[in-house]
């Protein structure tokens, strides 16, 4: 009872924003709408029913994008394991859940940091400099170069190091020059970016033949990360479990290990970790090795199982919206893994709802930075809900 | 105007913050509001500034019954509040200080009346006694000066009853005994006071009446006339008080802590200590005289290895301390109970059971194979918890949710679970009610009478008196004078902390 209390009020504030924030994208819906705001002044009622309705049919196809269609459910359900019939109804979910992925492993490579004081916004550099060593393990051991999980091992060891390199970079010039980590990451992350594009345009050994495109050649020919679900057409791979598990060492690291202790003391308080005897340079440096290589880890089996290409822009918008991750899910595994997973919902959800209205996609961006605002912002959250589950305070007699 | 908080009850989660508290104070009064840290006098006073609402409880100016849903409600019925922690802009001078928030204004643009503003502060400082220059910029002003500033800012307002949050405790004892001259001075005009603080000698310097809370409640009423020192801590704290430390004579057996010609440097690259000789012997209590940034800081940080020892020799027990790591020394048998508790003593959202291992999470008994030994060091926290009296719900509290004294428990508790030859401890007790304050006081001594050296660094002339069996006075970086417990009079090391020398 404890413990579910404690769970609920954890998540109080995160639930509460997300839904409002949804409550807002749907007035942004309505009132962005031409035709409402034409008909606004001569049909009033006519054109909000008619934006009501639009954004309903919006928040409908977002529902059905990120969980799925519950109609497609209900025939794969009736169809008595017609393989064709469960993909289609699992696709929307399995997809979401893909998509958070580099989320997870971005936002708990951040976290680290942030644990630790250290403002790392490299989380985009990293990932796609692991992506960089992932490719080039594909390439160099997949194809049967070597044996198939020796491969996939391979290539999550150099996503690691490729990570971790690049964000040694600036942890070190941190700890040794007070370079600030900020604008150090920044840019690390545009010359990762280029040094992608250099890459993919410069060598035979990784651009694709006939070497015209800026892309890696496909990496599923060279190594294949096997799949979880019983249905091949869902592309769903051990890298989801690989994050889960990494979310598990993450908070072990974090709350059991005397490593953690130290970064997050460090982190709380330096001066006061100082006067504990532990060093200030050191706690920043294994930050951004740990930090870097979670990132990197991601990068090279979402490039390898996921994206099978590296190219230039393969990070995307992931850098800035596992910041999002990290803070939201207040640098906490678990809340770093559960965010991940709205936005990836929120995601691909989005695409559909793309493709079936006129609601373009960058609707989904507002709605994502309204969370965050909210979630920012929890007094503004709570009482624009008037929140239901807040206790009244109790008249005391002793 | 008369004041009069009836009932006010004020329940925080966990915590019966006020309960049923009844005040009052009549017009030209000044009511000495006295508690430990934690009984409720903040709470009450943001009730009263309407920074929060009470549960119950009515307050009531001239008889009537008044409610402050937010500050400017409180100001606009005449309640001013002088904060603990000031209020000021460093960059505006006293007169746009004084007047922010309520400037005069002139012509159709309603610009600032900076002519008619400066004449409104030098009248209201004049008629009040409270001398400041209305020109002098905020951050060039001495933290008395600055503190009048506040009261003229309360009285610019129309305060009729000033409300002032533990105001000397950032006051030199001349600034203070200046502060309770403003303070009768403003009684006589009409002005209702009430003074919060946990500083027995004050409330009977100063006030007309006394009310003591303790734990939430009112735990009594009386008068200066009537009362001792004695018996309102035994109010505060709710049984009887040792205000003075007993202690035996020391039994000095050999030098633990050797300092030969000790320079250390400020973060400007000044000499912050300069050529310090003295030692430190088994059994002793030596205590560090003088007024705050006259190197007593530097000193200890250099010590404790905080701070790189510019020249000179730091050895403790015949074995060079001063190449040491902070690591190394407080292996090597140093306790250290820093100066600043927030900034360096512990960390804040984390528990106090990870506070309590702060710089012992590397020992076998706590850290194996590189993971915490959670057992371990939750067995060893509730066992300090129960011997240093921390009184907390449980040993996973974020210290940061505890009170001041219980904090620096904590931290005591954790420097003195090592194998103990020095203690260093500076300010140890700075901002602690009277209860914490006796009860470090007498752990402090107990380390000594068990054969360990102890350096204690203290502003507070009381402190350094009761605890000190040698007194060694800093100014300017120099140690101008040590003094037997014998010869060490007040007036001496007054002198001595003055930098004068004969």
């Amino acid at each position: 009872m404890n413990g579910l209390k404690k769970f609920g009020s954890k998540i109080r504030v995160p639930a509460l924003s997300i839904s409002v924030a949804l409550l807002v994208g749907a007035l942004f819906i309505i009132f962005t709408d031409i035709e409402v705001l034409g008909g606004l002044l001569s049909d009033p009622i006519g054109a909000l029913s008619l934006g009501i309705g639009r954004a309903a049919t919006a928040y409908s196809a977002l529902f059905r994008g990120a969980f799925g269609d519950p109609e497609n459910i209900g025939k794969a359900l009736a169809s008595n394991g017609d393989i064709k019939l469960w993909a289609r109804a699992l696709r929307p979910i399995v997809e979401s859940i893909v998509a958070s992925v580099p989320l997870i492993f971005v936002g708990l490579g951040v976290s680290v940091a942030f644990r630790t004081g250290i403002f790392n916004i490299g989380g985009a550099g990293q990932y796609t400099m692991g992506a960089v060593g992932g490719t080039i393990a594909a390439l160099a051991f997949g194809a049967g170069v070597t044996p198939g999980p020796i491969a996939i091992l391979l290539v999550m060891i150099f996503g690691i190091i490729g990570g971790a390199a690049w964000a040694f970079i600036p942890g070190y010039l941190k700890a040794r020059v007070g370079a600030s980590e900020v604008i150090t990451t920044i840019m690390l992350n545009f010359i990762a970016g280029q040094f992608v594009f250099f890459l993919v345009s410069n060598f035979e050994f990784i651009q694709k033949p006939p070497r015209i495109q800026p892309v890696s050649k496909e990496l599923s020919q060279f190594v294949d990360l096997p799949g979880i679900l019983p249905i091949a057409a869902l592309r769903m791979d051990i890298s989801v479990i690989i994050a889960l598990l990494t979310a598990v060492a993450v908070s072990w690291f974090l709350f059991r290990s005397t490593r953690g202790f130290e970064l997050r003391a460090a982190g709380l308080n330096l001066a006061a970790a100082k006067y504990a005897g532990i060093g200030a340079g050191t706690s920043i440096i294994t930050a951004m090795l740990i930090s870097g290589a979670i990132s990197g880890l991601g990068g090279a089996l979402v490039a390898v199982g996921t994206i099978k290409q590296l190219s230039p822009g393969i990070a995307g918008s992931v850098g800035f919206t596992a910041i999002a991750v990290a803070l939201v899910g207040g640098t906490r595994p678990s809340g770093v893994v559960a965010t991940a997973l709205v936005f990836g919902l929120l995601q691909h959800g989005g695409s559909l709802m793309q493709v079936q209205t006129s609601i373009p996609i960058e609707m989904l961006l507002f709605i994502q930075a309204l969370v965050i605002a909210f979630i920012a912002a929890p007094e503004l959250t709570l009482g624009i809900l008037k929140n239901p589950f807040r206790r009244r305070p109790r008249s005391v007699a002793k | 105007m008369r004041l009069e908080l009836q009932k006010i009850t004020k329940q925080f989660p966990g915590v019966l913050a006020n309960d049923r508290i009844s005040i009052s104070v009549d017009k030209g009064q000044v009511l000495g509001l006295l508690g430990e840290n934690g009984a409720g006098k903040t709470t009450l006073m943001n009730i009263l500034s309407g920074l929060y609402r009470p549960d119950s409880g009515k307050i009531l100016i001239d008889g009537k019954e008044r409610i402050f849903r937010d500050p400017a409600q409180a100001i606009d019925a005449g309640i001013g509040m002088v904060h603990q922690h000031f209020m000021l802009v460093p960059v505006f001078d006293v007169t746009e200080s004084v007047v922010l928030g309520n400037e005069p204004t002139k012509g159709p643009l309603g610009s600032f009346d900076r002519a008619t503003a400066r004449a409104q502060v030098v009248e209201l400082s004049k008629k009040h006694g409270l001398h400041v220059d209305p020109d002098a910029k905020i951050e060039s002003l001495p933290v008395g000066v600055r503190q009048r500033v506040e009261i003229l800012k309360a009285l610019y307002r129309k305060s009729d009853i000033l409300v002032l949050d533990e105001p000397s405790a950032v006051l030199t004892p001349q600034e203070t005994e200046e502060l309770f001259d403003i303070i009768r001075g403003l009684a006589k005009g009409g002005t209702s006071v009430i003074f919060i603080t946990h500083k027995l000698n004050e409330v009977i310097a100063v006030a007309d009446k006394i009310t003591v809370l303790r734990r939430g409640a009112v735990a009594g009423e009386t008068t200066p006339k009537k009362a001792t020192a004695a018996k309102l801590a035994e109010m505060m704290v709710g049984r009887e008080v040792q205000l003075t430390v007993s202690r035996s004579k020391s039994k000095v057996a050999e030098p633990i802590l050797q300092v030969k010609g000790l320079n250390v440097l400020n973060d400007a690259g000044g000499l912050a200590v300069n050529n310090a000789t003295f030692e430190v012997r088994s059994g002793e209590i030596l205590a560090v005289a003088g007024v705050q940034g006259n190197g007593q800081t530097e000193l200890v940080e250099a010590l404790t290895g905080l701070r790189l020892v510019d020249s000179g020799t730091v050895a403790l027990e015949k074995k060079p301390l001063h190449t040491g790591s902070p690591r190394e020394i407080a292996m090597a048998g140093v306790a250290h109970i820093p100066e600043d508790r927030n900034r360096d003593g512990m960390v804040k959202g984390m528990t106090i059971a990870e506070n309590y291992i702060l710089n012992t999470y590397h020992l076998p008994q706590y850290s194996k194979n590189g993971l915490l030994n959670r057992k371990a060091i939750a067995a060893a926290t509730e066992q300090a918890v129960k011997d240093f009296d921390v009184r907390t719900p449980s040993i996973n509290t974020d210290i940061a949710s505890l009170s001041g004294g219980n904090q620096q428990k904590v931290i005591v508790a954790r420097e003195f679970s090592r194998n103990v030859r020095l203690v260093i401890a500076a300010q140890p007790t700075r901002g602690l009610d009277v209860g914490s304050i006796e009860y470090i006081h007498r752990r402090i001594v107990e380390q000594r009478d068990a054969g360990a050296a102890v350096l204690i660094v203290s502003t507070e002339l009381d402190e350094v008196l009761a605890l000190g069996d040698r007194v060694a006075v800093m100014y300017e970086g120099r140690i101008v004078g040590i003094l037997d417990a014998k010869e060490a009079t007040r007036e001496r090391v007054g002198l001595l902390m003055g930098g004068i020398t004969k």
